[in-house]
């Protein structure tokens, strides 16, 4: 009986099976490349906003505070997004007649609100809370990245679960000291682990056991 | 399939007595030995189908039709395939909406709390409410206030839910056409004219009990405008007998406050100032206060003698079941044993039966004179009430134990002849205006009197109400009412202390309040409550301090020193001869014909007198001893259910119970009810619950149950006889909680005597479940550092007031399921009150336990998850995680403690606008295919961990409190870090009397329970129950 199969078939099976396992290995790690990129976790993508809002300017150039917009971040869970009243304060003497903020203007005199398009969005399963890291010495920047270098804001972090539990498995390789968390070029001075592991327990940090439970973040 | 019953099964189990045969209950009892506690007549009758349904955790979760493999594989392969195109979609983008100009105290993402208070059938309680960036999420009881002291009733943990209810009245109508306020205004206008030229002849208001001295003011100067107008007050389930009985001992209307943290014997004669009764929250606090094993003397021991079994008679040492007409000659023979002149000290024939008890009790209360209790219930008539003023005068207990002072409410009335002259004029055409403030006679007024015709007389009628109910339907002009949270108001509690009641939101649907509305027929209509109540405020605080004062009320909930002062009474001359001839109304009930069934009227125990009818926590809210939902019943006795033929089936799930229909006919008006067997009912008497039967209740309470209204007239408000019932041979399925989850006739609920206790409390509670030792198993443990919450539950304490499981479903999002998902077993509550009997069915001791998730140190649900969905926390806490919850339901499966609640449906409602403000921001809005369960309330614990680190300080014990335990009138429930020995809850877990639920099972449960301790009397001890 003549062979069905020429004996280059052989070799074909051969690489065709060797070749699945990595086919697969890449299926997979493709979906994976994808759920952690921008295009699911939307980070690094700039947000259109109602007003042409520049971090950049106003922490950057301008030296504004964090806490002078987001006044509730060291005592609530959401670190607040400022009133159009705090817009006014200074835009009644500066720049008032400039059309870029003709929606600002618009919404105090008519008392509407202004609907600003969210940047940072948690699923509504999960509970953070701003102040608590703040007050532990997470620093703005360790999250939000360089806002001062933001001319319309971005979200700079994957907020993936992962990366959350970075830095909730081993807080000293983030914490700085409670005095420069609202610094956005601080940088650690010498060994920066050793200084993390000091303020981790000068801080009374949590043990990662508790950090990482499952209730410290979902309930 | 199995657990379906076929009919032939049905006939089969009927038959042979299989479902409950009362003879072989008797002699099964007489067999057994020790306490054996039972939780519902056909386990006691150790029913086999019982044990079969009981052992099932889901029977009825298999789908009545099953369809075939194709269909089903079918639809997995379109599951799967739309969860995987789900899943690829990114979230929606959302907007952030910050204030144009912040409030000055909102710190966004913290609540704030702002005391008020609730007004309840003449009284009130004092609430703290929640507000989220300004919407109430979530009542609690206001510490200063005296009728709260911090705990609240399920009526205040619900108010919520209505004031948000999608159902209520939206907007003002005339005829059925929707109208503005000013329209309203213009055409009163005329009217108005007219009738202050007739000097108000033919205007009537009616409202319901009126204790705000804002509206008594404003009634009083309506009153001087139109001096031909009257004002009528009717309130259903009103203290009527208590007036009547105040005015029959003292010839004057007084109140009676109870002092039960001052008594060592309290007899209650069909009270139930553990339950029902208006003023509970602070009677069960001072009671459960002294039910504490650490100091002997302040042991309180309860006596109840009542028709229908309550909280309080389930509390009680001693506990007598009676029918409704001899609890009167059981109170004349008792006060001729305590010194209450003028009475027969003969035993009449159906009181010589229980003589030893009798005797046993008037010597106690004769021993403690000066401090002990006699109360007389609400349906008891005058003369009953008449008497324990009489026994507590006579054994100086008035001024110690009982106060008496002025009425609370704003102008007392006999509110029955109130109604009933109204109506007639009605009939007679004297009336041509009548304005009803609140309220729903069409629906609650005695059916003799037939309001809903009446009504048709009257040319002008104006019905205010927060739904548009019955009445409504039958009125021309409706005006929608505000809620109490949305209204500026006062009103008076209990002990007469004034709070000022302010608005946490503005009126959702433009409602107005009763003050709104007669300072419109007195000329002001655009006068707001807030301009009115401060008017009134300023005049009372004078105009120098009011601010300062006014601030203070609002801040404190309370307004110092308004509490009414104790006032001396005195029997009025003549007192005897009075008792002897009570006025008709009163001699009917207490003269019936022996042979007939008499008929006991009580408001519903979770939708009270039917104006919470559609509030769905309320109507899903297991009643408190027979835990049926979403209906009423007329309950009788074991042996009367015999008598008359009528049974209880319990079916397929074990949660649904099919029950005989009857014709209850009563002075010549039926209804057709299902009839629950109820253990501890007296003999020869049917009780029935008012409420239910709603033609216009809203989506929620329209249809459910019967409506017991339709036999309740003038001369039997409460109490009547010559009840005739006839079986239709119909049968009802009933959705009761009572046999979900049983636990199989284990150790569950312990309890001993005080007395014992006190000589070995080991002894006194041994048991001999086998208890393994910590590390019997293959599992490594865990070890806290920090944190180690853990919970304990007194149940010498509880008493069952389900206070603590609506707290824990409005804190929780806890959705409703309805009926039909309850007669499945689906009910979400993470929190149950398990009810149990002991003894005798004809009159069982009862005992409550709560139960929460039992956070196993070794939890059995956590081993079994495939994707890790319920977790142990390194503080202790069994965390459930919705997000990785794949709906396996193996957990559920596997707790031994029945606790875990699957999302078989999508319950919770996303759709509803006027829901969504209603939700804690804390706590995620769970969805179908999610288990869930009690968490401890981790988001309390995670908030009070987060301040507590701020301040760089650990969180002191009794800063986190639970929803449940805040709830808690009797502070049963104690929650706190069992790794600090000095907490509380750590001294409650070392008392002798602690003990955890099935730890044979080696699951070492975090929520612990103490042993309920009981007082009975020495006397009685072989006698009646315990």
């Amino acid at each position: 009986m003549a062979q069905i199969f020429h004996p280059s078939t052989n070799t074909i099976s051969k690489v065709s099976l060797f070749a699945g396992v990595f086919l697969l290995a890449a299926f997979f790690s493709s979906l994976a490349a994808i759920y952690r990129s921008p295009y699911v976790t939307q980070a690094e993508v700039v947000r259109e906003q109602p007003v042409q809002f520049s971090h950049k300017h106003h922490v950057g150039d301008d030296g504004i505070d964090c806490r002078y917009c987001h006044t509730s971040v060291e005592e609530s869970a959401f670190a607040g997004i400022p009133p159009t009243k705090t817009c006014m304060n200074c835009h009644s003497q500066i720049w008032s007649d400039s059309p870029t903020l003709a929606p600002v203007r618009q919404s105090l005199d008519a008392g509407t609100p202004i609907a600003w398009n969210r940047v940072h969005n948690l699923p509504d399963f999960v509970y953070f809370d701003h102040s608590i890291h703040v007050n532990k010495g997470v620093g703005c920047v360790t999250c939000h990245g360089r806002v001062d270098r933001m001319p319309l804001t971005w979200q700079q972090q994957s907020l993936l679960m992962e990366w959350c539990l970075e830095c909730h498995r081993q807080p000293e390789r983030y914490v700085r000291p409670r005095a420069e968390v609202f610094n956005m070029d601080w940088q650690p001075p010498g060994d920066a682990l050793a200084l993390g592991r000091k303020l981790v327990r000068e801080y009374e940090i949590q043990s990662p056991a508790v950090l990482t439970s499952c209730s410290t973040c979902h309930r | 399939m199995d657990d379906h019953p076929t009919k032939r099964d049905r006939a089969r189990a009927a038959s042979k007595g299989e479902i409950f045969d009362l003879p072989r209950v008797r002699a099964r009892l007489g067999g057994l030995r020790g306490r054996q506690y039972w939780r519902c007549l056909e386990e006691l009758a150790d029913n086999p189908s019982f044990w079969r349904h009981a052992a099932r955790e889901f029977p009825s979760s298999a789908p009545p039709d099953a369809f075939s493999r194709r269909d089903f594989l079918r639809l997995m392969g379109a599951s799967l395939a739309l969860a995987g195109l789900g899943a690829c979609a990114r979230r929606p983008a959302e907007k952030i909406v910050p204030y144009v100009r912040a409030p000055e105290e909102i710190v966004p993402g913290k609540p704030l709390f702002y005391a008020t208070a609730m007004p309840l059938n003449g009284g009130a309680i004092g609430v703290l409410a929640e507000s989220h960036m300004g919407r109430p999420t979530k009542i609690e009881g206001n510490p200063a206030h005296p009728s709260s002291l911090g705990a609240t009733d399920i009526f205040a943990q619900a108010s919520v839910l209505t004031l948000y209810d999608p159902d209520r009245s939206q907007t003002l109508s005339y005829r059925g056409h929707i109208r503005p306020w000013s329209a309203f205004v213009s055409e009163l206008a005329p009217v108005l004219q007219e009738k202050r030229k007739k000097k108000g002849q033919g205007l009537r208001i009616l409202s319901e009990t009126v204790n705000s001295p804002t509206l008594a003011q404003q009634m009083g100067a309506l009153l001087a405008a139109y001096p031909g107008a009257r004002w009528h007050q009717y309130e259903p389930a009103s203290r009527h007998n208590g007036r009547a009985g105040s005015l029959l001992a003292f010839g004057e209307y007084v109140d009676a406050r109870y002092r039960f943290d001052q008594a060592q014997v309290v007899l209650a004669l069909d009270a139930d100032p553990l339950g029902a009764d208006p003023g509970s929250v602070r009677y069960i606090r001072d009671f459960a206060r002294r039910r504490r094993p650490h100091d002997e003397a302040a042991f309180i021991r309860l006596y109840a003698v009542e028709c229908s079994p309550s909280n309080t008679g389930a509390a009680a040492d001693h506990r007598l079941p009676l029918a409704p007409s001899q609890i009167e000659l059981f109170a004349r023979a008792l006060a001729s044993r305590l010194g209450v002149g003028g009475m027969e000290p003969q035993l009449p024939p159906p009181i010589e039966r229980y003589r030893d008890w009798l005797e046993a009790v008037a010597r106690d209360l004769k021993a403690h004179a000066g401090k002990s209790i006699v109360m007389a219930g609400e349906r008891q008539p005058a003369t009953v009430h008449a008497l324990a003023h009489a026994i507590n005068l006579a054994l100086g207990n008035s001024g110690r134990t009982v106060i008496y002072t002025a009425p609370v409410e704003a102008r007392p009335v006999d509110q029955i002849e109130s109604l009933s002259a109204l109506v007639g004029d009605m009939r007679a055409g004297n009336v041509d205006c009548l304005v009803m403030l609140g309220g729903n006679p069409v629906y609650n007024a005695p059916a003799d009197l037939n309001f809903a015709e009446a009504l048709s007389k009257v040319p002008l009628t104006i019905h205010l109400s927060l739904y548009h109910n019955e009445t409504s339907y039958l009125c021309q002009w409706h005006i929608p009412e505000a809620h109490y949270l949305e209204s500026w108001s006062d009103c008076r509690a209990e002990d007469g202390t004034v709070s000022i009641i302010q608005p946490l939101i503005a009126p959702l649907y433009g409602g107005k309040t009763a003050h709104e509305v007669v300072a419109a027929l007195t000329g002001s209509p655009n006068r707001s409550s807030y301009e009115i109540v401060r008017e009134y405020w300023r005049a009372r605080f004078g105009a120098a301090r009011f601010e300062t004062l006014w601030e203070r009320a609002l801040h404190d909930g309370i307004v110092e020193g308004s509490a009414l002062a104790p006032k001396p009474v005195r029997l009025v001359s003549g007192f005897k001869s009075r008792l002897s001839s009570p006025p008709p109304r009163q001699r009917e009930a207490a003269n019936p014909n022996p042979e007939a069934l008499e008929i006991v009227f009580a408001p519903d125990p979770t939708i009270g007198d039917g104006r919470f009818a559609n509030n769905g926590w309320l109507q899903e809210l297991p009643k408190p001893l027979t835990k049926l939902t979403w209906e009423n019943a007329a309950l009788v006795s074991p042996a009367t259910a015999e008598r008359l033929g009528l049974k209880n089936d319990l079916l397929f799930s074990g949660r649904t119970v099919s029950v005989d229909l009857v014709e209850i006919a009563h002075q010549g008006r039926s209804v057709r009810a299902p009839v629950w067997i109820m253990p501890g009912h007296p003999d020869g008497a049917i009780t029935v619950h008012l409420g239910y039967g709603r033609t216009r209740a809203g989506r929620v309470g329209t249809g459910n149950g019967f409506d017991a209204y339709r036999l309740r007239t003038t001369s039997s408000l409460w109490l009547g006889s010559g009840v005739e019932i006839g079986k239709t041979g119909q049968k009802h399925l009933l959705a009761s909680t009572q046999t979900h989850f049983t636990m199989a006739g284990r150790d569950l609920v312990r309890a001993a005597s005080f007395a014992a206790y006190r000589r070995d409390p080991h002894l006194a509670l041994a048991h001999q479940a086998h208890e393994p030792k910590q590390d019997e198993s293959l599992y490594p443990g865990f070890r806290y550092d920090g944190y180690a919450w853990g919970m304990a539950i007194d149940l010498s304490a509880c008493v069952g007031c389900n206070a603590c499981v609506v707290a824990c479903q409005a804190e929780n999002n806890i959705p409703v399921v309805g009926k039909e998902q309850v007669l499945r077993g689906r009910e979400m509550h993470w929190l149950r009150v398990d009810r149990y009997y002991q003894g005798d069915p004809e009159n069982p001791a009862t005992s409550f336990q709560p139960v929460p998730c039992m956070h196993c140190e070794n939890a059995p649900c956590e081993v079994v998850c495939p994707v890790a969905a319920t977790a142990h926390s390194a503080e202790g806490l069994n965390d459930m995680v919705y997000n990785r919850c794949v709906g396996t339901r193996y957990c559920s499966n596997n707790c031994p403690y029945k606790v875990r609640r699957f999302n078989f449906l999508q319950y919770a409602d996303w759709e509803t606008p006027s829901l969504k403000p209603l939700r804690n921001p804390d706590v995620t809005v769970r969805s179908r295919g999610v288990m869930e369960k009690c968490t401890y309330c981790v988001q309390r614990i995670n908030h009070a961990k987060i301040e507590a680190q701020k301040q760089g300080r650990k969180v002191r014990d009794g800063e986190i409190q639970t929803a449940c335990q805040q709830a808690c009138p009797a502070e049963a429930i104690v929650f706190g870090d069992i790794n600090d020995p000095g907490s509380k809850v750590s001294s409650m877990k070392a008392e002798p009397r602690n003990y955890g639920i099935l730890t044979e099972l080696n699951t070492r449960p975090r929520t612990t329970y103490l042993a309920r301790l009981t007082h009975p009397n020495p006397e009685l001890q072989s006698g009646a129950k315990k």
